[in-house]
């Protein structure tokens, strides 16, 4: 192989400066530096890349189009497969997906392939987003509950076949995750809000504040006209470790944590009404991307020291390696191989440390990770004022009341059909974290696309048996 | 969306409202009670739902002004529009008929205690209420209450009307009067429902009553709702509101309760300097 350019770093906020605001770290590639990047890609005849992407996007051809000069046809490619572009491209964890696929990685760095992605995708935002064009109407209907990434996806693919789609968000904001979780530093809200708009100009209704399970039950909306019912409803429900003291003031799920900031705002308090506790000291436990966020802000937020809890090593954390670097880059300690046992209080019933005990790798357990045996004898106490608590989510029970025909696993993710999105209920199909458990937005958009090509074959010709199981 | 489409004065600080929210009146039961936010940069604050209208359409709400977000509300008049009102959440109170119960509603939980009431009246039971106010003034809604119950005790802290007592008292003479009493509900503040709850432990009477804790979504996703109930954690907006009196840890809910009392207060004070800098002519309540 000739010699290679290096990969292009993408410029980004300096770690002091940004550890203390909550502007974006990453700041996006030049113009200069994206054709840079994109000349490096090698145009392989049998592209390996693509099948690295859970919605197979075009890469080669977006990254062609781009280096020729040609923007709008790189916007063309791009989302052909992918109707979210401007948040893939910032929060894919590309590492493990298309760009561990890509061949110069073999024996150089990959094609930064998820910054060429953002880069084409702010162009077009900058632009003005170009609604494409929708077929006619088809006289049938689809109710998609859940805005998240799943639901928008779904929603997206089926209203540009002609389906009138309505979704239905328990939330008074779109977007799932992508707005009340991922924090504005990572994920401007401006972006999400843009690519809520560009489905809702394919002519998606979306309808808020409306929770289904309370307001509708999935079997009202079967019978009020509905073809065909999408659940997108993810994973929402917090978990918690069940260790003394942790109902202690101080004590966060990252769920309410991070839905106070981003949601509702708490970062701008008291210009929004919604507070939130500003730790000196926080422990976050966990080191998923849920952990990140949370440790991110909370030390934005103002706290002195953040550290990262996590019983396994860095090899074993989940969350994107970029996001890790990140963290480390502004500040956060991390502690490994390290489990909390207790959260210690005060009198009045605020957190005043956590009892800490140190792990050693053993044996692989189900996840195929070597699963964390205790250490006896090794507790001990770190002073913290706040506690939050990224353990990983379930999805939540409420949308399947009185739906007992719709199957779930003993994890409480709902019994789909990973090809079609079918459930054991007919006419209902699922995709995204409430049939996985918490994973990733890419996967929740493959799955909202595999579905809502589901739903329009089934529609068209109802007369098939509708249980198949997986075939791969 | 959400149109403001009756406003009444109950007392001083205490105020009504009818919203226009059709697909939610159609649901709601007794019990329950829906999440609202005033504007744009509003928190999501959880109201009991004191009535519904299936008919019109209406629901309605019954609120104390104590913080930035209730006193805002309380500014807002007929015709205006709530930023969202999400609902019908947590479960509906349990009714059935158990034969004689009592409902105790104390301060503004004299709102939600009338569903419950008039509902338990159409099941059967005998219904004996106890309601009660720190003073007249914050005494409302005592003929809507008569008017579902088969007796009605009314008291206030100060004796300015009724009845001088807390509502404990009545309660216990009740209990003590060797008349056969299946179950009570007692809603209002926390520490107005634990005292309650002390008051019946001994006679060993089943005591419901509505927690009040910090809530974000209402749909079980952030936690911050949760308490404890006979020694496990349970999360108000989705197990609840509702539970068994005896098992709440009290003294938790009301120390959960405090958490953000700087940041209400630094929230207040400012939306008050702000609002009598606009509108210096407002009358004081
Ligand atoms: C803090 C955080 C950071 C993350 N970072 C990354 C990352 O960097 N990269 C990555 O790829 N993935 C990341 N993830 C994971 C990713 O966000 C999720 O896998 C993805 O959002 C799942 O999409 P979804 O559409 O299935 O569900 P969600 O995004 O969870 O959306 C579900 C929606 O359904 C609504 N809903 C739920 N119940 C009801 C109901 N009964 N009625 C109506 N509406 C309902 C919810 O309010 C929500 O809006 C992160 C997750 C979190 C929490
Ligand atoms: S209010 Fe969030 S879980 Fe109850």
């Amino acid at each position: 192989m000739a010699k290679v350019a290096p990969r292009n770093e993408m410029p980004r906020q300096d770690p002091k400066v940004r550890a203390r605001n909550f502007n974006e770290v990453a700041l996006g590639y030049s113009h200069e530096l994206a054709v840079a990047e994109a000349n490096r890609c090698l145009q392989c005849k049998k592209p390996t890349c693509i099948d690295g992407c859970p919605v197979q996007v075009r890469i080669p051809e977006f990254i062609l189009a781009l280096r020729e000069g040609d923007m709008w046809g790189a916007v063309t490619a791009l989302k052909d497969k992918n109707n979210l572009p401007a948040i893939c491209g910032r929060v894919c964890p590309q590492e493990t997906q298309c760009e561990a696929s890509c061949v110069l990685g073999k024996k150089f760095e990959p094609v930064a392939i998820g910054r060429l992605e953002r880069y084409v995708a702010d162009w077009e935002i900058a632009q003005g987003v170009r609604t494409p064009t929708v077929a006619p109407p088809n006289g049938k209907s689809v109710a998609v509950i859940g805005s998240g990434p799943a639901g928008l996806t779904c929603a997206g693919d089926l209203a540009k076949m002609g389906y009138k789609v309505t979704i239905f968000e328990s939330l008074h904001a779109p977007g799932g995750v992508l707005i009340y979780g991922i924090p504005e530093f990572r994920l401007p809200k401006h972006i999400v809000a843009t690519e809520v708009k560009y489905v809702q100009s394919l002519g998606v209704e979306i309808k808020l504040n409306t929770v289904v399970g309370k307001l509708y039950t999935v079997d009202e909306l079967l019978a009020n006209g509905y073809d065909a019912v999408f659940l997108g409803t993810g994973a929402g429900l917090p978990m918690f470790m069940n260790i003394p003291g942790e109902n202690y003031n101080g004590v966060y799920s990252a769920n309410e944590f991070l839905t106070r900031v981003n949601l509702m705002k708490a970062y701008l308090f008291p210009e929004y009404d919604t507070p939130i506790m500003i730790g000196r000291r926080v422990a976050v436990i966990g080191a998923g991307n849920v952990a990140m966020d949370a440790a991110r802000c909370a030390l934005r937020l103002g706290a002195d020291e953040v550290h990262i809890i996590y019983r396994r090593t860095k090899a074993e954390a989940p969350a994107r390696a970029e996001e890790l670097a990140n963290a480390e880059e502004e500040g956060i300690q991390f502690h490994y191989l390290t489990t909390p046992v207790e959260v210690l209080g005060t009198e009045k019933g605020w957190v005043r440390g956590i009892r800490l005990q140190k792990q050693q790798l053993g044996e692989p357990d189900a996840s195929g990770r070597p699963r964390p045996v205790p250490i006896p004898g090794s507790e001990y106490d770190m002073e913290v004022d706040m506690v939050i608590m990224a353990l990983g989510t379930r999805p939540n029970p409420m949308v399947f009341t009185d739906t007992p025909d719709l199957e779930r696993t003993k994890h409480g993710t709902v019994v789909a059909n990973e090809e079609t999105g079918r459930t054991k209920k007919p006419r209902v199909w699922a995709g995204g974290d409430i049939v996985t458990g918490a994973a990733t937005v890419i996967s929740a958009m493959g799955a909202g696309k595999r579905a809502a090509a589901d739903i329009d074959a089934y529609l068209q010709n109802p007369d098939q048996p509708w249980w198949v199981e997986n075939t791969k | 969306m959400y149109r403001i489409t009756a406003k009444e004065v109950l007392a001083p600080v205490t105020k009504l409202f009818k919203v226009y929210a059709p697909e939610v009146a159609r649901k709601a039961k007794a019990g329950q009670f829906v999440i609202v936010r005033v504007d744009e940069k509003g928190e999501r604050i959880p109201l009991t739902i004191a009535d519904y209208d299936r008919e019109s359409g209406e629901l309605t709400i019954v609120f104390q002004e104590v913080g930035k977000t209730t006193k805002q509300l309380g500014k807002m008049n007929v015709g205006d529009e709530l930023a969202s009102l999400t609902g019908p959440l947590g479960r509906p109170t349990e009714i059935e008929n158990y034969g004689t119960v009592i409902c105790v509603g104390g301060g503004v939980g004299i709102a939600p205690i009338y569903p419950i009431a008039r509902d338990l009246r159409a099941a059967g039971n005998t219904v004996i209420s106890i309601i009660g106010a720190r003073n007249k003034e914050l005494l409302f809604w005592e003929e809507k209450m008569r008017s579902v119950s088969d007796e009605l005790i009314v008291c206030t802290d100060d004796g300015s009307y009724a009845r001088k007592a807390l509502v404990t008292e009545p309660l216990k003479e009740v209990l003590e009067s060797g008349r056969k009493i299946d179950i009570v509900w007692a809603i209002g503040p926390a520490i107005m429902m634990k005292f309650c709850s002390l008051t019946t432990k001994p006679f060993g009477v089943k005591t419901i009553v509505s927690l009040n804790s910090i809530m974000v979504d209402g749909t079980g996703m952030c936690g911050a709702c949760r308490v404890e109930v006979g020694g496990k954690t349970r999360f108000v907006c989705v197990d609840g509101p509702e539970f068994d009196g005896h098992e709440v840890d009290w003294n938790l809910l009301l120390e959960r309760q405090r958490i953000y009392l700087e940041q209400e207060k630094r929230a207040l004070e400012k939306f008050e300097r702000e609002h009598q800098q606009a509108c210096p002519c407002e009358e004081v309540g």
